[in-house]
């Protein structure tokens, strides 16, 4: 069993890190090469979303990313942000995508949820299990 | 692969290259270019994603965003995409049945109604 841990200040700048990082662990993992983009996306998402609420509630504790490749790749990503603020996540309908009133912010959570929904089969969001916050737990099998 | 911009004009159309990774620490750059250009005028704006390999959620609501701006001024907006990943992120968020999508600048410059002849 192998974890690599990555925390970062919740910046934008860094979830390309994270992406990076989380890549090479899937591979090294032995994820299959036709999954590491769809890795690559979610990871992303999962971290531009803890970014995001870490910015609208002033959390300025660090962003973690764990990822663990004993019997399949599992990638937890944990924002410390008010537990309602993460709860409620939807898709939007084609038709509510380019309505006038909908923000670009709203839009963008909306559609960072699909992305995450569609790209990963086992996907679990749910409240930490001590303190406050969300984990992102994503589960991709590995081919070995 | 940092992003990169550059824009040309075909015929009424401007169109905007885009290349390497828009995402949240990048899209902000995307969306002061594509104001720049709807606020110097531009009115039928194309958007080629042929050179771009990473495209998250935060590039795709600055893409909308222009598409509203541009309808509301009585424009049009179209994006340029061939690459099967790309696609299949249009699809997975129903932004295919929102956005005109081509596979080359020519068909997205043909297929307007606005710029056709032009």
């Amino acid at each position: 069993m192998a974890t690599v841990r990555l925390s970062f200040s919740p910046a934008p700048v860094h979830v390309r890190t994270a992406r990076l990082v989380g890549v090479a662990v899937a591979r090294r993992a032995g994820v299959r090469e036709g999954l590491l983009d769809e890795v690559r996306l979610a990871i992303g998402e999962a971290c531009t979303r803890a970014v995001a609420l870490h910015r609208q509630y002033g959390v300025a504790e660090p962003v973690l990313v764990e990822m663990n490749d004993s019997g399949a790749y599992t990638v937890r990503v944990v924002d410390r942000a008010p537990i309602e603020a993460s709860i409620g996540l939807t898709a939007l309908a084609p038709d509510e995508l380019a309505q006038e009133s909908l923000s670009e912010d709203a839009l963008t959570t909306g559609v960072g949820f699909a992305l995450l929904a569609g790209f990963v089969e086992d996907l679990q969001v749910r409240p930490v299990d001590e303190g406050i916050g969300t984990e992102v737990r994503m589960v991709w099998p590995v081919g070995r | 692969m940092e992003l990169s911009l550059a824009t040309r004009t075909v015929g009424e159309h401007t169109v905007l290259e885009v290349g390497g990774e828009v995402d949240v620490y990048t899209a902000p750059r995307l969306r002061e270019r594509l104001l720049e250009l709807i606020d110097g005028g531009a009115r039928h704006v194309v958007v080629d994603l042929g050179r771009v390999d990473f495209l998250d959620s935060t590039g795709l609501g600055v893409l909308v965003g222009a598409l509203k701006r541009l309808r509301t001024a009585g424009g049009s907006f179209a994006l340029v995409c061939d690459k099967e990943p790309l696609l299949k992120i249009f699809r997975i968020t129903a932004l295919d049945q929102v956005f005109p999508l081509h596979p080359t600048v020519d068909a997205a410059v043909g297929a307007d109604p606005a710029g056709a002849g032009a």
